[in-house]
């Protein structure tokens, strides 16, 4: 029954910050304040993990190539694939849920500490949509993050395959080309724009409801990140089986 | 002016506010008080709209708020100011853009006449040169004016103040009384102070009510909370060690 409440009540949420919006000229202030926060301030982290993520991809994959049968171009594809399809928009979103999540939930919490969002709404705001709209909006940018992550792991492999001395270039760069089938960048993106709206969300309702002082906007940024990891995960599960299989 | 007729509020099945009847006078200061727990805040959360009462009304100039509808609610929200315990200022904005933040989402205005405004606000509360500055770099004090000017800065009709004294010193204390008071007869408007200092009763208390266990226990003014025989307000009264020392020295005619 708990769960359902918390179920409903994250629906309502999501009802909330889409009805009674705030003022064009300020809520375009406020994407742009989070697209900074949320997206350019995950960059950085993102094409770091990236490279090294594709760089280990690449040696684990050359490594267990112990067959002479089996082609090198081979590290290349499976790069591609792995990074594509798994890595660059699950893993990294799992990372971000640490990253993006704890900072939405504590800002949110914060204020709900400090009675910031209850002075919100003396003055006839609706909160909600002031505070969570403005992030699912910024989220829409984030299949670039993930678009530039897929190309820093394909990067990483490339550098760590062919400067580990594992394959040539033109067998890694056969290997990427090979058996390209673009319905898996479809598919890599549908689930982005799901987790990017998850990763919005799930955080912003966990700082939105906490009740307490500082120490509850530490255990609501460590549950919103529980929480948004496991969902990311169902879901990441549910779309493949529906995508793919 | 503000009417309250029989206000009920539960939470949990647990009654915190029990059949509450006043009324609040514009251009005066009105204070409620009373001990922990006593539902002072909880009562003036349901007068800001924030808490909906089971049963009973409040009556803002003639229009009872659960009459409404939702956009005459917000309307009458607009013409709310509050300031907050904490202050509740936005950490992320400068003292500047705190003030303008009701006229940016309220008026049309354009950003000089919004930045005219703020500073004519700013400077009635005597914080002149901290424009710039966030709410983590000035003090305490500082920040319960610019949430004061916050508050005004719309030029509502209802301030309410919850515990606008606490954390703060004596001295810094009776000013931001002195300038609540003052801003209530200047503007004419209503306004509604939570607290349990006996020294903003002395000081601005033209209207004080009491609860206890939610109940309306005691009203009158300042000069009569002195002269009750309440039993619950002269303990609350005179918990104060001062009080009782001063009451002492009165009656032994010192």
């Amino acid at each position: 029954m708990f769960y359902l409440d918390d179920i409903g009540r994250y629906f309502l949420m999501l009802k909330a910050a889409f009805s009674r919006m705030t003022k064009g000229s300020v809520i375009r202030n406020l994407i742009l304040k989070e697209i900074d926060d949320l997206i350019i301030g995950s960059l950085g982290i993102t094409v770091f993990l990236a490279f090294f993520i594709g760089a280990v991809v690449a040696i684990q994959t050359a490594l267990n190539l112990t067959n002479p049968l089996i082609p090198k171009q081979l590290i290349g594809f499976a790069s591609r694939q792995s990074v594509i399809l798994e890595f660059a928009p699950t893993f990294i979103s799992v990372i971000m849920a640490g990253k993006v999540g704890s900072f939405i939930t504590s800002s949110i919490g914060t204020m709900r500490v400090t009675e910031q969002i209850d002075a919100l709404e003396v003055m006839g705001i609706n909160s909600v949509n002031y505070l969570v709209f403005p992030k699912i909006i910024a989220m829409f940018m984030y299949p670039f993050v993930i678009a530039i992550a897929m190309f820093t792991g394909i990067f990483g492999a490339y550098v760590a395959g062919v400067y580990g001395g594992f394959l040539s270039s033109s067998d890694f760069l056969t290997g990427l080309r090979e058996e390209f089938i673009p319905f898996h960048l479809v598919y890599a993106f549908m689930k982005t724009f799901l987790f990017a709206f998850l990763l919005a969300t799930i955080p912003s309702f966990h700082g939105y409801y906490m009740k307490g002082g500082a120490l509850e906007v530490g255990k609501a940024s460590t549950s919103a990140f529980v929480w948004t990891t496991v969902v990311i995960v169902i879901s990441n599960y549910v779309l493949t089986q529906l995508l793919l299989s | 002016m503000i009417e309250v007729t029989n206000l009920h509020k539960s939470f949990s099945g647990e009654k915190i506010l029990k059949g509450i009847t006043s009324t609040f006078d514009r251009g005066k200061t009105n204070l409620i008080i009373g001990t922990s727990g006593s539902g002072k805040t909880v009562f003036l959360k349901c007068l800001l709209g924030l808490f909906t009462p089971e049963e009973g009304s409040i009556c803002y100039d003639g229009s009872t708020y659960s009459d409404l509808n939702e956009e005459q609610q917000r309307g009458l929200r607009e013409q709310m100011g509050m300031v907050f315990q904490g202050s509740a200022l936005f950490d992320s904005m400068t003292v500047e853009e705190n003030v303008m933040f009701p006229l940016m989402m309220f008026t049309q205005q354009k950003k000089d006449e919004m930045l005219d405004r703020v500073h004519e606000v700013l400077d009635r509360v005597n914080l002149e040169n901290a424009e710039k500055k966030l709410p983590s770099e000035i003090s305490g004090g500082m920040q319960k004016r610019v949430a004061i000017a916050r508050a005004i800065v719309t030029r509502p009709k209802y301030l309410f103040c919850d515990e606008p004294n606490s954390g703060l010193d004596p001295r810094t204390a009776i000013v931001i009384d002195n300038l609540i008071k003052e801003i209530t007869e200047e503007y004419n408007i209503t306004t509604v102070i939570n607290t349990h200092d006996m020294n903003s009763v002395m000081e601005i208390g033209e209207k004080i009510i009491f609860l206890k266990n939610g109940f309306l226990e005691w009203e009158g003014d300042k000069s009569q909370i002195f002269k009750t025989d309440n039993k619950a307000v002269t303990d609350f009264v005179y918990s104060s060690n001062l009080f009782k020392k001063v009451r002492d020295a009165q009656l032994k005619g010192l």
